[in-house]
């Protein structure tokens, strides 16, 4: 019995980490002054500006604030379609 | 002999502002530096109870502001050490009766004649917070390792560099050591991560604490009586430059307890 609670809670994350990893993404957007709202108002304009020129895989597309030290950043990740999957 | 200014934030309330600035008076003036520790939080007088001088008031901050007092006349002397006074907050009035220029100006005064001035913030953000750090060399702030404090902290510390008063300097209150060593509790480690400003002390959660509270008299007088009593005279020796290696915190019960303070008291 003993055993296998153990196993369960090993499996189960810390909540320090919990607390850690949900700190690190408030105090990103907390700095930036950046909503959750308003990065995905600006993830959803960037794609429609760079679907204008090139294909992109819209789905895929990550935008978030990055951090180091006390630097934030704003970083897009932009899958571009590769040419094959373009001719399928 | 010119005064270094020290002010204790934090943000949010009841992490420990005002047991560290107690603690750090106490701590410093035993290192034979002279001390006034300043209560800024106006309408919740707080610091005189730690220190146990609440009979011993007379004058408080607003009185010196208002000319109804010498700056001198409302300093109380702490009897048990020769060099650490209080100036006490008024206790009737708000923070509007304080601006950041009152502060600067009594500061300024009681620099020539001490060798540390600990101004005691009030918890927020607010004009009490921004009284209490205009006449800051240097900002000290505490935070415990829960996420509403550490959050609260990353505020403080972005407003501290607003004001260009940074960078602050952490410190760690309430760590419980068998929590961190289950997970579940920030360790230092994260917490100094997510800050992204320099630690200068770790403050373990001790039972000590609020007994002394209870008695007007701060676990800094007797630091062998406690860790935490010895983290803050390790804070108060950062503070004047020395290289104090952080107490190694363990705890597995109260034999753990004795050991681990033994050990760390060889280090």
């Amino acid at each position: 019995m003993k055993i296998l609670e153990r196993l369960r809670k090993g499996r189960k994350t810390s909540s320090g980490k919990v607390a850690k990893e949900r700190l690190r993404l408030v105090l990103a957007h907390d700095r930036a002054h950046i909503s959750p709202g308003l990065l995905d108002t600006l993830k959803d304009e960037i794609i429609s500006v760079i679907s204008r020129h090139i294909d992109i895989d819209a789905d895929s597309v990550q935008v978030t604030i990055s951090q180091s030290a006390r630097e934030s950043r704003l970083v897009a990740d932009i899958p571009l379609l590769s040419g094959q999957r373009r001719r399928r | 002999m010119a005064a270094r200014i020290f002010t204790v934030t934090s943000g949010k309330g009841g992490v420990g502002k005002t047991t560290l600035s107690a603690n750090l008076g106490v701590a410093l003036s035993m290192t034979g530096q002279r001390v006034v520790v300043i209560d800024a939080d106006v309408g919740l007088r707080n610091l005189d109870m730690m220190l146990g001088l609440e009979n011993r008031i007379v004058y408080d901050l607003v009185d010196v502001i208002e000319g109804r007092c010498r700056l001198r006349q409302a300093l109380v002397h702490d009897k048990r050490l020769s060099e650490l006074f209080l100036l006490p907050a008024a206790q009737t009035r708000d923070k509007s009766a304080v601006t950041p220029d009152d502060m600067v100006r009594i500061c300024e005064q009681l620099r020539e004649q001490y060798d540390f001035i600990l101004v005691d913030s009030p918890a927020g953000i607010e004009q009490g917070f921004r009284y209490a750090v205009a006449p800051a060399d240097e900002v000290l702030i505490i935070t415990n390792p829960e996420v509403a404090a550490v959050r609260d902290a990353d505020r403080v510390v972005g407003l501290v560099e607003a004001e260009e008063k940074g960078p602050a300097r952490l410190i760690v209150n309430r760590v419980r050591p068998d929590m961190v060593k289950r997970g579940e509790m920030l360790d230092i480690a994260d917490v100094v991560e997510l800050l992204a400003i320099d630690l200068i002390g770790i403050v373990p959660e001790e039972p000590e604490i609020l007994v002394s509270a209870n008695r007007g008299r701060p676990v800094a007088l007797s630091p062998d009586g406690s860790l935490a009593g010895r983290a803050f005279h390790n804070i108060a020796r950062r503070m004047q430059g020395e290289d104090v290696p952080f107490l190694t915190l363990r705890e597995q019960g109260v034999l753990g307890r004795i050991f681990g303070f033994m050990r760390s008291g060889g280090d």
